[in-house]
């Protein structure tokens, strides 16, 4: 209605900008979109550089979940990831609970300990938890692709400046009442966490489905591998079969797009307000 | 919440002296302070500082996997794993790439990354969407990226295509030593840089518009705020940022890995730290020389870190 009585003045400032910005945007999205358009072309059509939509198949991903272990691969990663995520989100969420809100001898020796130990590089500890894993018979197991990886440095300081910045009112009203502290925890700080922890959950979960160095070494056969692994052997070995390859691709990456898709709008949030500054 | 809020402040203060109860609750306290925690101690010390320790002593030590002894009877070599990685020509080569991965990564997405921040935090329509857009490939797996690099770059891949319409020559862009290396710096770039890009936003959203403002009214040019008050007020944030990106570079290790499929060619030109480290300790079973690989890593992280500080002052954001 207002444009009408106004002229509407683009300068050519504005418009460089739109260019950029969907300039950015195609070499942002490109790469995977060419891979998966490439993904449905049968093999004769996959060298060509254009689409011919007719042709377009399903057949490389049926091709790859029933010649290939892929359907495995899928399990193992999904299954891998829920147990490691979930477990993070509690035992992270608990420790950084703890460290905001209770008192407790030591509590300031442990915060510096996490604080030191969040600038080691986790390949440190490479080998000495692979030999450690070994002893305990845990290589190509589900739990030593899990229960290492059940808690995680940055997350604990995540939740704990989180906690901080809550009000403690509501927790105080409820300990004079006589609630105890798991049902405080879980009735009254989780729920006010919840920012936070969808945060914490798309970057533990994609972190974990994404990893590659610690399953390729802790899973040595394939019926352990999770999907990157999977991947990384299948194209190792098939690599000009570029259409099957691609699917594989995509069905590595179509879980975390869609996780982060359907948590985006409290994720930028959380990870630019609560996460990395204090 | 507010009535509640009145209520629990109003009993602390007729209350001055702690009675039995309250004495009951601080109790009550150290014991759940511990127990909150103790899943995380639990894990640590069996997982992290445990294997810290041992790391630290087997980097002294000359010790195989396949050895019939255990590590704690292995031989002591005193700094001999330190000197032999050291001299070793592949460690070299992988360090000099590493570095030099880091000296072209770090700067370049972060540079791309600020320009993208003022671009999705300024009055272009759609922001949300482009926002979302650059953040997408940080969601990807650096497999993935790999895998997708190398079927755009391969010898008729879509980009060889590409820069053959303006009569450029056509390589096999992964495996010439001279190209590998950027190429996994681009897929670094490229798969990074909405990540750096969101934390710049959250810095660039923190500076008072009244600031610009006043700017503006003294007659100062867009480049002269941004130079004059942007950047001395985002200057947390760069820190932030760099140490990150820094820090992300020399562990460098998935798309190396995938590329070469585990041996750092062509020629050792994609061999990084971290692959040395894998390769040596994981293939060859030297793992005295791999946890001195890594002790050297984490003294480089560290070194690298201080420097950053030093540079930035003590205004950091973590």
């Amino acid at each position: 209605m207002k444009n009408t009585n106004k002229i509407k003045y683009i300068s050519t400032g504005r418009i460089f900008l739109y260019v950029v910005a969907i300039f950015y945007a195609i070499i942002s999205l490109g790469p995977f979109t060419w891979t998966f358009i490439t993904s449905f072309k049968p093999a004769a059509e996959t060298a060509k550089m254009t689409i011919d939509f007719s042709k377009l198949t399903f057949g490389n991903y049926t091709y790859i979940w029933t010649k290939f272990p892929f359907l495995r691969w899928t399990f193992n990663s999904i299954f891998v990831a829920l147990i490691v995520t979930g477990g993070n989100m509690l035992i992270n969420s608990m420790a950084g609970y703890s460290l905001a809100r209770l008192n407790f001898p030591g509590k300031k020796a442990v915060f510096i300990l996490i604080l030191a130990m969040m600038m080691v590089p986790g390949q440190v500890v490479m080998v000495p938890t692979y030999i450690l894993l070994t002893k305990l018979g845990w290589v190509d197991t589900y739990k030593g692709l899990t229960i290492p990886f059940l808690y995680s440095l940055f997350n604990i300081f995540l939740m704990r400046q989180f906690f901080l910045s809550l009000p403690k009112s509501l927790e105080e009203a409820a300990l004079i009442d006589g609630m105890g502290r798991f049902r405080i925890f879980f009735k009254i700080a989780v729920p006010l966490a919840l920012p936070a922890l969808s945060t914490q959950f798309i970057l533990t979960f994609s972190g974990n489905w994404n990893s590659f160095l610690w399953p390729s070494l802790l899973a040595s056969t394939s019926e352990h591998f999770t999907l990157p692994v999977g991947l990384n052997s299948f194209y190792g070995q098939y690599y000009s079969l570029w259409n099957q390859v691609t699917a594989g691709v995509i069905i590595l990456t179509i879980p975390t797009l869609i996780i982060f898709l359907l948590f985006q709008k409290n994720f930028i949030k959380g990870i630019s307000t609560s996460g990395l500054k204090e | 919440m507010k009535r509640l809020q009145s209520v629990s402040v109003n009993t602390l203060k007729t209350k001055p002296k702690k009675s039995n109860s309250m004495k009951g609750l601080a109790r009550r306290e150290k014991i759940d302070g511990w127990l909150f925690i103790a899943p995380f101690i639990i894990l640590c010390l069996v997982f992290f500082v445990g294997p810290l320790l041992i790391a630290f002593m087997l980097s002294f030590k000359e010790y195989s996997f396949l050895d019939s002894n255990s590590m704690f009877q292995a031989k002591w070599v005193g700094i001999q794993n330190y000197i032999s990685v050291f001299k070793n020509h592949t460690f070299q080569r992988a360090l000099l790439n590493t570095t030099r991965y880091s000296l072209f990564v770090v700067p370049i997405q972060l540079v791309i990354a600020l320009c993208l921040a003022l671009l999705v935090n300024g009055s272009i329509k759609g922001k949300s969407f482009f926002r979302t857009v650059y953040y997408i490939p940080t969601q990807t797996s650096a497999v993935a990226v790999a895998v997708v690099f190398m079927f755009l770059f391969k010898k008729d891949g879509l980009f060889n295509k590409f820069i053959s319409l303006f009569g450029l020559p056509t390589y096999n862009f992964l495996s010439e030593p001279a190209f590998a290396l950027p190429v996994i710096m681009l897929m670094a770039i490229w798969s990074s840089v909405g990540l750096y890009m969101v934390i710049f936003l959250a810095g660039l959203q923190d500076v008072p518009d009244s600031l610009y403002e006043a700017a503006n009214i003294d007659g100062a040019s867009k480049w002269q705020s941004f130079r004059f008050i942007t950047i001395p007020l985002i200057k947390p944030t760069i820190f932030l940022n760099v140490v990150v990106s820094l820090i992300g570079c020399f562990q460098v290790y998935d798309q190396a890995y995938v590329v070469s499929q585990g041996n750092g060619g062509p020629l050792d030109s994609t061999m990084t730290v971290v692959l040395f480290l894998t390769r040596t300790g994981f293939r060859e079973f030297k793992m005295g020389e791999a946890s001195a690989t890594a002790f050297i890593l984490f003294a480089i992280i560290f070194i690298l870190t201080l420097i950053q500080r030093k540079f930035f002052g003590e205004e950091t954001a973590m």
